[in-house]
């Protein structure tokens, strides 16, 4: 199969509904009251009707068999299901299975979703197995693989706490001009704030982790021919690709560099556009290491020059690089598998910038004349890159 | 030749059953004379099958280190390390006889065998 086969998906589907339900704190909810919501009100954004879903996408840290259990939950009965756990970046891939499965005529109507309670219900979830080799020695994980990985990137480079912290100061000042944002209250951070925060694995402070909160979210996607007549502004898939080279850290080829390098690059050349051509760009900041390690996989900048593209809040409001718009799973929102705020982010900006009306922003907050986002999602332990395109109907 | 697998025991417990004996143990593909970790049935990206063990020289040297934070009733800091064998391979374990934090990038190390939590462990100290 040539590139221009697998090309054939560029445009074809587009997200036409979203929403997000019980981010932050929801006590008294579970994961699957979550995500349900977040399916239904993100069917009443589009103006689709739930009868009309036959396809189902889910993965959850609180359900084996994701798919399934929304799919009865809802009173689905899906012509097509896909709840494969890859981590973070679950909902990434499902955006381009769905994509395959609309396009094969297999579906007419996907919705992919996700949901969790972690914080209310005590705090970090997680359904992964203990990593055999790796598991006797205790480490805390997904924690020190991204210390792992950034002290051997401080090393390589010569970068610096400093260099990590000004990413959690950049997510930070998005944050407070998105009233969704979980941090929006809590003003801005300094470097020193990220410095002087408690210890967790070193190099890695509190401030350098995402954080812990309830939250879910859902998109409706369509064949782009339907598309065209729903209510909103439709956003199309101009490009995704998937990569992973490693489950376990102690297996990762190379701590400096993700998979991030192929999925982009597959991704960027199905859309026809390149990295600059972005208008915002969002990254999944589990860590402070993921977004300088990101901004060079996709091609940004080259590898180990990252922390000067993050100086200056670069990649803040005010900055040339718009990453994070929303305040990322740093300061924004992170339930435990952050892939589907991601795509959220990207999306919003996408259809703000299009007369849409998807929520209120402070100045500076949405990005005027957005024509162009990448989502990068990020699963296990800097495992599996998944790379999504999305563009308004100028793009395509 | 894997269809019965009565009466034999997978790489993996064939590892620790190694280190109960007090030897630390890699797996070696003949044909392509290359190393690897963790240990598996067959060589990983292309399939080798030709495979025997080799006790391992245990010199290896830091990739990447860090420090996991924890309270001085649970246990205290430990270390927690990446450790690139001079054989090639690369596994996890702990860095000991030093402070956690102050494992460094190229350091290099020696593995013995001690146990963790009642299980035999690779442990590596500072050369």
């Amino acid at each position: 199969m040539d590139q221009n086969d697998i090309n054939r998906l560029r445009g074809k589907t587009a997200v036409v509904g979203l929403a997000e339900s019980g981010c932050g704190l929801a006590s008294g909810w579970s994961a699957m009251e979550i995500m349900a919501s977040a399916v239904h009100d993100a069917l009443d954004d589009a103006g689709i009707k739930l009868r009309e879903v036959d396809g189902v996408f889910a993965a959850t840290a609180f359900h084996s068999m994701a798919a399934m259990s929304l799919s009865e939950y809802l009173g689905v009965k899906p012509k097509f299901a896909d709840g494969s756990q890859i981590g973070g970046s679950s909902f990434l891939s499902h955006i381009l299975t769905a994509a395959m499965a609309l396009d094969a005529g297999l579906i007419n109507v996907a919705v992919v979703a996700y949901g969790s309670n972690q914080k209310s219900a005590g705090g970090f979830k997680t359904i992964s197995e203990a990593m055999p080799y790796e598991a006797q020695y205790q480490p805390r994980m997904p924690v020190t693989a991204y210390a792992l990985s950034a002290k051997r990137y401080m090393n390589e480079f010569g970068a610096t706490r400093e260099d990590l912290a000004n990413v959690a100061v950049s997510a930070r000042d998005w944050a407070l001009l998105n009233p969704r944002a979980y941090t929006h209250q809590d003003g801005s951070l300094t470097v020193n704030d990220v410095l002087s925060a408690r210890p967790i694995v070193d190099p890695l402070g509190k401030l350098d982790c995402c954080l812990v909160t309830d939250g879910g979210a859902a998109v409706v996607m369509t064949r782009s021919d339907r598309a065209k007549d729903t209510k909103n502004t439709p956003i199309y898939l101009l490009g995704a690709a998937m990569e992973h080279h490693h489950r376990m850290i102690s297996e990762m080829p190379d701590l400096v560099q993700t998979s991030a390098i192929e999925s982009g690059k597959r991704a960027f050349s199905m859309s026809g556009y390149n990295p600059n051509d972005m208008s915002t760009i969002q990254l999944y900041d589990a860590f402070t290491i993921n977004t300088l390690l990101f901004l060079e996989d996709l091609g940004f900048c080259k590898k180990g020059e990252a922390k000067e593209l993050v100086k200056n809040n670069n990649i803040g409001p005010a900055g040339n690089l718009k990453v994070n718009t929303n305040g990322g799973g740093l300061s924004c929102v992170h339930p435990g598998m952050y892939g589907l705020f991601v795509t959220l982010e990207a999306l919003r900006q996408l259809r703000n910038a299009s007369g849409d009306d998807v929520g209120q922003r402070l100045d500076g907050g949405w990005i005027d004349n957005a024509k162009l986002s990448v989502a990068h999602g990020n699963g296990g332990v800097l495992s599996s890159q998944v790379t999504n395109i999305w563009g308004v109907s100028d793009t395509l | 030749m894997a269809e019965n697998l009565k009466g034999t025991v997978g790489p993996e417990q064939q590892f620790k059953n190694f280190l109960s004996e007090g030897k630390f143990m890699i797996q070696r593909c003949k044909s392509l004379n290359k190393f690897f970790f963790h240990p598996r049935v067959a060589f990983p990206g292309s399939g080798e099958r030709d495979l025997e063990w080799v006790e391992a020289s245990g010199n290896g040297e830091v990739y990447s280190s860090s420090c996991n934070r924890r309270l001085p009733e649970k246990g205290g800091d430990f270390n927690l390390s990446l450790i690139t064998l001079e054989e090639g391979p690369r596994m996890m374990a702990r860095v000991e006889g030093i402070d956690p934090d102050k494992v460094e990038i190229g350091q290099k190390v020696k593995a013995r065998i001690s146990s963790l939590n009642g299980e035999p462990a690779v442990i590596f100290d500072i050369v």
